[in-house]
């Protein structure tokens, strides 16, 4: 197994490289360095001077790519994207176009994410494969078509829908928990148990249905009719042969997610002015910080790539027959 | 079994966890403030974008300027209660007095001629005794060094903010702090926006800009500009100082009430320039150290801001004098009471209009701005077409304040065009028929919910030169009818397009129609539906108009290249003078030539030769007349649609007192009052929480279960099959 982890982290390095080519190019294809100058110093009585003196203190007076005026590696390496991307794989993800240290913000922010994606995470795990096998438990019946019925319904509304309808009933009209806005330690709890609750609604639909679809398949196979013909309860045969086996299924989508939840919710995020990571990026896009953005691009890419490693390595943990080589 | 409705009874556990949290102390249970908070004199506000800059040397931006007016304080600042806005002292003992010199340095009178004027001395007396707020950077041992002036990298670890700095010290504003700042502007690594334009008056500030780059390009560390002498700015004595001004500049006094000139003492620049400061964030831009009445004592913008009251601050009363209305209101029931009288002021990051609305409905913040989606459930229009309350937020105590802002929006043309451009009749007359067409009367009413005033010239009202009434309208776009000014009809458009060589939008030369393009930056659906309007209006005369939608990068390098035929465009004031609003038109601020603030690339000989006298004369006649026959040129040759005034309103809470629109000073934390009694009850008495919903949702819920349950047993109960 270890032999295959560093294959697929050895993988990850062109995955990276490429990743941040693409994002530089198109970064660069919209903005250029004097126009981030400019947003970044005001448009009001601006000189050219002052353009200048700034690109300079960043290093974005430099060739994008490709140094003509050296004669040697310089030509590579005096460039805005070697000095970028060279600091990046070494994990410093260094200072923001606003001078801000980069990897400090992400640690500050990446717990207020957390506050709200965990809790999400798992009870909407654990309320949608419970919901999926009570409803996998009584197939067939009227409880199973209306279930089904519902979770298309919850799947079909806009998930805007769910933060704006909570506010509106739970913040507005019942009153019973704050509209928006955090605190820290245990008094954050009040402010987050609203995007928590939506949060898991406007997943639950999806979730469910898709959970029961899995569990389905396999409530068919042989080896759930043996172990009723050899007398197990239908719990036994639920909980102790039908989840099991659709462990892999149920690990395919979920533990590729789990680097995610670092990252957050950019809309849950804005509405319930939770301070995380989720709108650093699109904040960094719009203020044109490409220090930040690549950080974030970069970071994002390196979280799904651990993700789908773990996924794999998940895999040996639930399925004996599973051998990583 | 689960329950067949799990998130519901997700719903309500988690709800009666909440009870529980915030049930026992009293407090609603859809407050976002502590319990300990609720009687206290805090300001609640929302802010949705956060502050890039802090550092006063590169501050510029209104909602930067919201933080740190409160915390720095340059010599002056505006009256908060008089109109027209007046400048009065706050730091200095008074307010500067321009000195002026000739070329042998002779003292002229201040009626002298801008041309013989050399130089200009302002030299300013502060008042003694002003301390800055605590800040480790002014921490000294007891045998008298620095604390913090010597630190290592190891030294700042894991440091994250001030509050992990045990000691603390002050000292007296002297005036070798404003000196310093003035140096800063030209500091290599801060990049003031306007270290350019502060070049061009200050004497020798180029010259050490320049100097500064070259010794000291490479220090990313402490520069110590008390080192650098600058002739334009000199210490003399512990409280006194003086500014040379290179000509006669007037407005040069306005900039002295901007953060730019405001103190930064040496210490800071010392405590930040440290190694390991600035990978910490330790920066003065994150961490501002000022005398004013409050102190930022939390930075997170990605949260909240919060401004605390600065122990140190000396206590400025509250004005004495202002107008009649402010009499009326009891605005002057405080007079000479010591500011400020709000201890503690939060203001949350609120990206979306919707929760910021709610919360101010529900009493939790003090102030509201009007936004699009709430304008209806807010204001209303009587009969004359004036703003008011809606009946649902008269009966909530809101009040509502209004004010004409000191900004301009306008539609340019592009003077240097061969088609709108240009000095000839023929285009001219092209110009105003334009200028007629284009409605915005409709477009105040269609898009802005009523808050602009169409603007008759680019001064905006409440800024000297500015006419009302009859004598003020621009007659080439406005007759004036029933005491209001009117729109001339869309025929005389019609006519001066014939006049032009355009009859119905032809070109009467080729037969072609006359088509133009509109540079535009993509606005989602709301620009769509604009775009579309302007197209209707210039349909009126017959022209079809192009709108070329881009992003805001190309659309900025199209204006500044000149290359953009017709574009929107705005000003907000830097100061209320009239310069700051005629300089736009002023040929040598070329954007396209000289990359100055004319966007519309406009000369005209005449014009720039009043302007150039208009600018050196003092309020008054004098100068009033030279206004109008500026305005009169400028209207004639219409290079811009003169568009509109945008109009600021404001909602505020009974609690909230002292409140009143300048739109000048940012410094007005400091008058506000806040009635925490008051605010306390009536968010008690808006907020109930109303529990019998969820306590049926749930009931609902096990209802449901009942039959699910019993499939349940049954099949537990059941044969194989």
């Amino acid at each position: 197994m270890i032999a295959y982890i560093i294959r697929r982290v050895a993988y990850a390095v062109p995955i990276l490289i490429g990743v941040n080519v693409i994002t530089f190019v198109l970064f660069f294809v919209v903005n250029s360095p004097d126009d981030m100058a400019r947003l970044h110093l005001g448009n009001k009585h601006l000189t050219s001077a002052a353009i200048e003196s700034w690109k300079a203190e960043r290093g974005y007076d430099k060739p994008l790519l490709w140094n003509a005026a050296h004669a040697d590696s310089a030509r590579v390496t005096d460039t805005i994207f070697f000095h970028n991307t060279v600091r990046l794989f070494m994990f410093n993800f260094g200072q923001s176009d606003n001078g801000r240290d980069i990897g400090y913000d992400v640690s500050q922010r990446m717990w207020p994410s957390l506050t709200v994606t965990l809790p999400v995470f798992l009870l909407e795990l654990a309320l949608s494969i419970s919901f999926a096998l009570m409803i996998a438990f009584l197939r067939g019946t009227y409880f199973d078509t209306w279930a089904v019925i519902m979770c298309v319904v919850m799947m079909s509304v806009s998930g805007l829908f769910y933060i704006i309808g909570g506010q509106f009933v739970f913040g507005k009209m019942l009153r019973l928990v704050p509209i928006s806005g955090y605190d820290s330690g245990w008094s954050a709890l009040k402010f987050v148990i609203l995007p928590v609750v939506v949060s898991v609604i406007g997943a639950f639909g999806y979730g469910a249905r898709w959970y029961r679809t899995i569990f389905l398949e396999e409530i068919n196979r042989d080896y759930v009719r043996t172990a009723r013909a050899k007398g197990l309860s239908e719990r036994a045969v639920m909980y102790g042969h039908v989840l099991r086996n659709a462990m892999i299924p149920i690990l395919t989508g979920v533990v590729v997610v789990l680097p995610s939840l670092f990252l957050g919710s950019l809309i849950i995020e804005a509405f319930f002015g939770i301070p995380g990571l989720g709108s650093y990026t699109i904040e960094a896009i719009q203020g044109q910080d490409f220090a930040i953005v690549r950080a974030m691009v970069f970071l994002g890419s390196l979280l799904y790539i651990v993700g789908l490693i773990l996924t794999d390595i998940s895999y040996t943990l639930v399925d004996p027959r599973v051998r990583l080589s | 079994m689960r329950s067949p409705l799990p998130a519901a009874l997700t719903i309500s556990l988690l709800l009666a966890l909440a009870a529980g949290l915030s049930g026992c102390d009293q407090v609603p249970w859809n407050s976002p403030y502590r319990a300990e908070e609720r009687a206290a004199a805090i300001f609640h506000g929302a802010f949705s974008e956060r502050p890039k800059h802090l550092d006063p040397v590169s501050s510029y931006s209104e909602n930067e300027a919201q933080f740190t007016a409160q915390i720095y304080e340059p010599v002056v600042q505006y009256h908060f209660l008089k109109r027209p806005y007046q400048l009065v002292p706050l730091t200095a003992t008074s307010v500067p007095v321009p000195q002026y010199l000739d070329r042998a340095g002779q003292p002229l009178p201040a009626t002298a001629a801008a041309a013989d004027v050399a130089e200009t001395v302002y030299r300013i007396s502060i008042k003694p005794g002003i301390l800055y707020q605590p800040h480790p950077a002014f921490a000294r041992r007891p045998e008298g060094g620095y604390y913090y002036h010597r630190l290592t990298a190891a030294d700042v670890g894991r440091r994250a903010t001030l509050a992990d700095f045990e000691h603390v010290g002050t000292r007296e504003l002297t005036a070798e702090d404003y000196v310093y700042e003035i140096k800063r502007l030209m500091h290599p690594h801060l990049h003031s926006p306007v270290a350019g334009l502060m070049g061009k008056y200050i004497k020798g500030l180029t010259a050490l800009g320049e100097q500064l780059r070259q010794e000291q390009g490479d220090n990313h560390g402490f520069i110590d500009l008390r080192d650098y002498e600058l002739a334009g700015a000199r210490v003399i004595d512990r409280y006194t100082f003086e500014i040379h001004v290179m000509e006669k500049y007037p407005q040069f006094r306005y900039w002295l009430a901007m953060a730019f000139f405001a103190p930064v003492p040496w210490e800071a620049d010392r405590f930040y320039g440290q190694p390991g400061m600035q990978e910490r964030n330790f920066t003065l831009d994150w961490f501002p150290v000022g005398t004013g009445p409050y102190m930022l004592t939390e930075n997170n913008p990605n949260r909240r801001m919060v401004l605390t009251r600065n122990p140190n601050f000396r206590g400025e009363p509250y004005p004495d004098g202002g107008e009649k209305a402010d009499v009326d209101a009891g605005m002057l029931s405080m007079a000479g009471k010591r500011m400020p009288f709000i201890d503690v002021a939060y203001y949350s990051l609120e990206k979306e209009e919707i929760p910021e609305w709610t919360k101010f409905l529900q009493g939790y913040y003090d102030v509201a701005a009007v936004l699009p989606d709430s304008f209806d459930q807010a204001i209303q229009f009587d009969v004359k077409g004036d703003a008011q309350l809606t009946p649902a937020m008269q009966a909530h105590g809101v009040k509502l304040l209004t004010a004409i802002t000191t900004a301009i929006s306008y539609m340019g043309f592009n003077m240097a065009d061969a088609v709108v451009g240009g000095d000839s009749e023929r285009s001219r007359l092209l110009r105003r028929a334009i200028s007629i067409a284009v409605d915005y009367e409709e477009l105040i009413s269609i898009f802005l919910n009523g808050r602009g005033v169409p603007a008759q010239g680019p001064i905006p009202p409440e800024i000297f030169g500015y006419r009302g009434g009859e004598g003020g309208i621009n007659p080439y776009i406005y007759e004036w009818h029933g005491g209001h000014p009117v729109r001339r009809a869309i025929e005389e458009a019609r006519a001066l397009m014939r006049q032009a060589g355009y009859p119905a939008g032809r070109d009467a030369d080729s037969g072609q129609p006359l088509t133009l393009y509109y540079e535009a930056v993509n606005g989602g659906p709301r620009g769509k539906a604009m775009f579309n309007w302007y197209r209707k209006q210039f349909a009126k005369i017959g022209i079809e108009l192009v709108v070329r939608v881009t992003d805001y990068n190309r659309f900025q390098e199209k204006v500044r290249e000149g290359t953009a035929q017709i574009f929107s465009w705005g000003w907000d004031a830097d100061y209320p003078d009239p310069e700051n609003f005629l300089f736009l038109l002023y040929g040598p601020n070329g954007k396209s030539k000289f990359g100055g603030e004319n966007a519309a690339n406009y000369h005209n000989a005449e014009f720039d030769q009043i302007y150039v006298a208009m600018r050196a004369l003092p309020n008054g006649p004098a100068r009033q007349r030279l206004i109008d026959r500026m305005l009169e040129i400028v209207r004639r040759d219409s290079p811009w649609l003169w568009g509109f005034h945008p109009m600021a309103y404001a909602l505020n809470h009974a609690w909230y007192g002292n409140a009143k629109p300048n739109l000048m000073a940012r410094n007005t934390l400091k008058y506000k009052t806040i009635d925490a009694p008051m605010r306390a009850a009536r968010q008690a008495q808006w907020n109930t929480p109303v529990v019998w919903p969820l306590l049926m949702l749930i009931g609902v819920a096990l209802l449901g279960a009942l039959p699910a349950y019993r499939i349940y047993a049954a099949r537990q109960r059941a044969r194989a099959r």
